[in-house]
């Protein structure tokens, strides 16, 4: 990694000074998530099953950011396969929040997030399939993106739940983010999902009037239950600084939004137990050689994988069994149906939605490990937007008591990332955020 | 209803096909790693075929191509959406552990295949084709050859990924002949499409069959097995035929049939059981959410139709029409694309007059004798030339059909021009009436005891007098005589 980024470097300087054009993120450092493949460099997905595998080709993103002439220095932490929201379930290492090295920086692209807030890079690219860009990007007190689904190219994404999955940027402000998402964006014929159309560059609509906006926030995602008041005070904060800037504030309803979470928690662990049915033995990664193929695939799969990972593995190849598809599998794909319907309704009257990003700031490491549904209800604010394959971001708005960042999250119809950016760059404006981390390079 | 059984009780057999067909396209279904038989193993893998961890499948346009294809030329239809569906079990020479197919919405629905049979025409319906991947090749390295005891198992992963279509019969077949009929039809069907070379002894074809048995007058189906590995169109006969007969010994002794997987083994001519429907894989059979659904354009579909050849029930009924041969000839040209070929250049030469001795004396004279010295047709010594000459003549009476057999015989051995070696070999055909009215009066001369009987003859008697009076003028002449010349001089010299 380190080589390959010297050389990147080497090339921007002989290409600048042999005069010729630089690519939009020439001279800026990346770090990428550790669930994307980079050709020649280890991609562990935080797995004991993928500790030592080297893959041979690029993710498409990791080309495009080549081919910006950007300087891809390392690939980050993450919950073992971008399960779980706080980056413990990493089988290596543990990651910190820059604001406070108590608590987590959230996940499951906590090391995405952490090293952007910490000032190590200027991006990283983190994978939302839940939230797992926005949750710790508002842990952090960055900007994170989650792009609406089939934007940006998943291939050489270490598929979680291939229906929700998606790249997107972490940036410390809308602009840098804007900028890196313009480089992401767009059609890969490698990616059957990916969206065939050409997009406006984001970085034309920073800064524009928002008069007459409409902003709608979502009464089902102000709590109150586990909700931590500041973060809904900033919420509220928010919509009238938006409202005193011209645009009109309301309130908005979706009803099957109640039953995200249940929903999401089929159709996520669904789809992860067929995808990371390849993990086997048999080609690559850990094998724990036994007497037959089934029996190492079984010893493999024991050794190889933590147990939020089993866990969902579990969850998943029972919701899709015989005699059970019906109540849970299909019936979640209903949930997502309705959600669709719901969102579309609302985007009848609002432009954008608000919510809280995460419903508390960074909690303390180990502090939810033993109870997964407490886990699972931080993503809560999130997943909607994967559900109904739209596209939202967190802004960092504040801090609370204890100084911990607060993020505001912005929803947007798919495709709508234009009038999202508009609306968080006024957002980033007025709010003035400026906490600085305890640690990074400030 | 059911049915008290006892020992003079009737049985019929119910069965269904689920027949494999691996499509020819020049690359893989969701890759574009060459579709190639026979390459060193694990050359044509790249990362989505191995299914390394980021990769993503594309699907083969030519493979709905393939498969409008096979809906035109069996009757499906093909309705504006199909999905494919992710096949969930674990087995180590499926890259992905789970297979890409298709499951509730499959890209053909409904079509049918008529087949011959001994009663005539029969309609075997058919339930639905998809589209789905094929599994690597697991080879078991050890004694046995087979898995079970086996030292250990080396995969090749060059055929994962390849494109198969499944295609499904409704259980509408009642014989292992009708089997046999149906399985013939369908590989004539595919290969005259070009979408495969449906070899079943390649693999390339596979035949799974479902057999259950009740007596006759019964509603309600039997219980059903399925066979698998037969990989010649004789050994599913048998295997059928097998699998009929111990159902049937079952039912009849009171035992029940189990619902079950069972192997066939050509050299014991048995099946066994290779699981039982408890022990079968809960697939958990899911959308596959990397692929959006498959939509044919309406330039597809039209492309696909007006581009379709000539299906071999329609070629059979053009040459029983054209050329005035038999059913039964056509079928055998039909199913035997190089022979048809042969036959077809032929007429092109001679005209459709020509066309049906061109046609028996291709099938009995010439591929009959390539069959014996195991030569294919176009690398034999004869051509379509020579064909269409001798049958020229033969039509002109300048050459008899025994003269002509002669040499065709000649002509399959060794080649030459037709017009030298009937000079050569003396197979000039006599049809001048004055020459040929002497030989017969002669003949009846010398035979005169045996003409006297002719006045008082029967009609069956008189055939025999003729056929007698016949082969000694053809003696005479050598053989060169036109024998419908000299029937009718005959004929008339006798009287009535």
């Amino acid at each position: 990694m380190e080589s390959q980024a010297l050389e990147q470097a080497k090339e921007i300087d002989r290409k600048k000074s042999a005069g010729e054009t630089l690519g939009a993120l020439a001279g800026t450092t990346v770090a990428i998530k550790d669930n994307m493949a980079t050709i020649g460099v280890k991609t562990t997905c935080a797995s004991k099953m993928l500790e030592n595998w080297i893959p041979v080709y690029d993710a498409t993103v990791v080309k495009k950011l080549k081919e910006a002439d950007a300087i891809i220095v390392g690939k980050t932490n993450l919950d073992e396969f971008a399960m779980g929201s706080s980056t413990e379930n990493s089988a290596f290492k543990t990651t910190k929040n820059p604001h406070d090295t108590s608590k987590v920086p959230g996940g499951s692209s906590g090391g995405s997030a952490a090293t952007v807030a910490a000032g190590a890079v200027t991006f990283s690219l983190g994978s939302d399939t839940g939230g797992s860009i926005r949750q710790p990007a508002s842990l952090c007190g960055i900007v994170g993106v989650k792009p609406t689904y089939g934007r940006v190219s998943r291939y050489g994404l270490v598929a979680f739940g291939s229906s929700l999955d998606q790249i997107g940027p972490f940036a410390r402000n809308v602009s840098d983010a804007a900028t890196l998402l313009d480089v992401l964006s767009g059609y890969d014929p490698m990616d059957s999902t990916s969206i065939n159309k050409e997009y406006k560059p984001l970085t034309d609509v920073l800064g524009s009037d928002i008069k007459g906006l409409r902003v709608g926030i979502i009464d089902e995602l102000k709590g109150p239950q586990g909700f931590q008041r500041e973060v809904l005070d900033a919420v509220d904060e928010t919509a009238k600084l938006l409202e005193k800037n011209g645009a009109t504030v309301g309130n908005v309803s979706i009803p099957a939004s109640a039953y995200g979470l249940s929903a999401y928690y089929i159709i996520a662990p669904a789809e992860a137990s067929s995808n990371l049915a390849r993990f086997d033995g048999m080609r690559y990664g850990l094998r724990v050689e036994e007497q037959s193929a089934a029996l190492t695939n079984e010893a493999t799969r024991q050794a190889g994988f933590g147990m939020e990972v089993k866990r969902r593995i579990m969850l998943g190849t029972y919701a899709l069994s015989a005699g059970y598809y019906d109540a849970f599998y299909a019936q979640a794909q209903k949930v997502r149906t309705l959600m669709i319907n719901d969102f579309k309704q609302a985007y009848e009257n609002f432009d954008v939605l608000l919510s809280p990003t995460s419903p508390t700031t960074a909690f303390g490491i180990g502090e939810k490990t033993q109870d997964p549904y407490q886990m699972y209800l931080a993503d809560v604010c999130t997943l909607p937007t994967n559900i109904v394959g739209a596209t939202s971001m967190s802004v960092p708005v504040g801090v609370d008591d204890n100084g911990l960042p607060i993020g505001v999250q912005v929803f947007a119809p798919p495709l709508g990332e234009e009038v999202m950016f508009q609306v968080a760059s006024a957002i980033e404006e007025q709010a003035n955020y400026n906490a600085v981390p305890v640690v990074g390079a400030f | 209803m059911t049915i008290t059984i006892s020992k003079d009780t009737q049985f019929e057999a119910v069965i269904g096909l689920e027949v494999h067909v691996e499509l020819s396209t020049a690359t893989k279904l969701f890759c574009g790693c060459a579709n190639d038989f026979g390459s060193d193993p694990n050359t044509n893998v790249c990362p989505v075929c191995m299914a390394l961890p980021g990769s993503l499948p594309v699907l083969n346009e030519r493979v709905v191509e393939f498969a409008l294809r096979i809906g035109e030329a069996l009757d499906f239809d093909v309705p504006t959406q199909s999905v494919f569906h992710r096949k969930n079990y674990f087995y180590p020479d499926m890259p992905k552990n789970f297979q890409t197919s298709q499951y509730d919405q499959p890209i053909c629905m409904d079509g049918k295949l008529e087949i011959q049979t001994s009663e005539g025409t029969k309609v075997i319906r058919i339930e639905r084709a998809h589209m789905e991947e094929d599994t690597g090749k697991s080879t078991h390295v050890g004694s046995s050859g087979r898995l079970h005891g086996a030292d250990y198992s080396l995969v090749d992963y060059n055929r994962a990924g390849v494109p198969l279509m499944e295609i499904v019969s409704r259980p509408d077949i009642s014989s292992s002949q009708e089997a046999r009929a149906y399985v013939s039809e369908l590989r004539a069907v595919l290969k005259s499409i070009d979408v495969s070379d449906v070899k079943m002894e390649e693999g390339s074809m596979r035949v799974d069959a479902n057999v259950s048995v009740r007596p006759v007058g019964q509603e309600q189906l039997g219980i059903r097995a399925e066979i698998k590995n037969m990989n010649s169109l004789r050994s599913l006969g048998r295997a059928v035929d097998f699998e009929i007969a111990r159902q049937i010994a079952l039912v009849k002794s009171g035992e029940p049939v189990i619902q079950e997987t069972r192997h066939w083994d050509e050299n014991a001519g048995k099946t066994s059981s290779m699981r039982s429907k408890e022990e079968a894989n809960d697939y958990r059979y899911f959308p596959e959410p990397d692929l959006v659904p498959v939509v044919p354009t309406d330039d597809m579909r039209e492309m696909v139709h007006s581009s379709m050849p000539e299906l071999p029930a329609q070629k059979r009924t053009r040459l029983v029409d054209d050329w005035n041969i038999s059913d039964s000839d056509a079928r055998t040209l039909v199913s035997n694309p190089e022979l048809y070929e042969f036959v077809q250049v032929a007429v092109s030469i001679g005209g459709t007059d020509i066309a049906k001795d061109a046609t028996s004396f291709a099938i009995i004279e010439v591929a009959g004798e390539l069959n014996e010295k195991g030569l294919a047709i176009d690398v034999a010594p004869i051509t379509s030339e020579n064909l269409a000459q001798v049958c020229t003549l033969v039509a002109n009476a300048e050459l008899s059909r025994n003269q002509a057999k002669t040499l065709l015989g000649y002509l399959v051995d060794r080649g030459g021009v037709v017009s030298s070696l009937v000079q050569e070999l003396g197979l000039k055909q006599v049809s001048d009436t004055g020459a040929l009215e002497a030989i017969v009066d002669e003949v009846l001369a010398q035979y005169s005891d045996d003409v006297a009987q002719w006045a008082d003859a029967d009609e069956g008697k008189r055939k025999k007098l003729q056929g007698f009076f016949m082969g000694k003028c053809m003696a005479q002449s050598k053989g060169q005589g036109n024998p419908q010349i000299f029937n009718s001089l005959i004929e008339s010299k006798l009287g009535n």
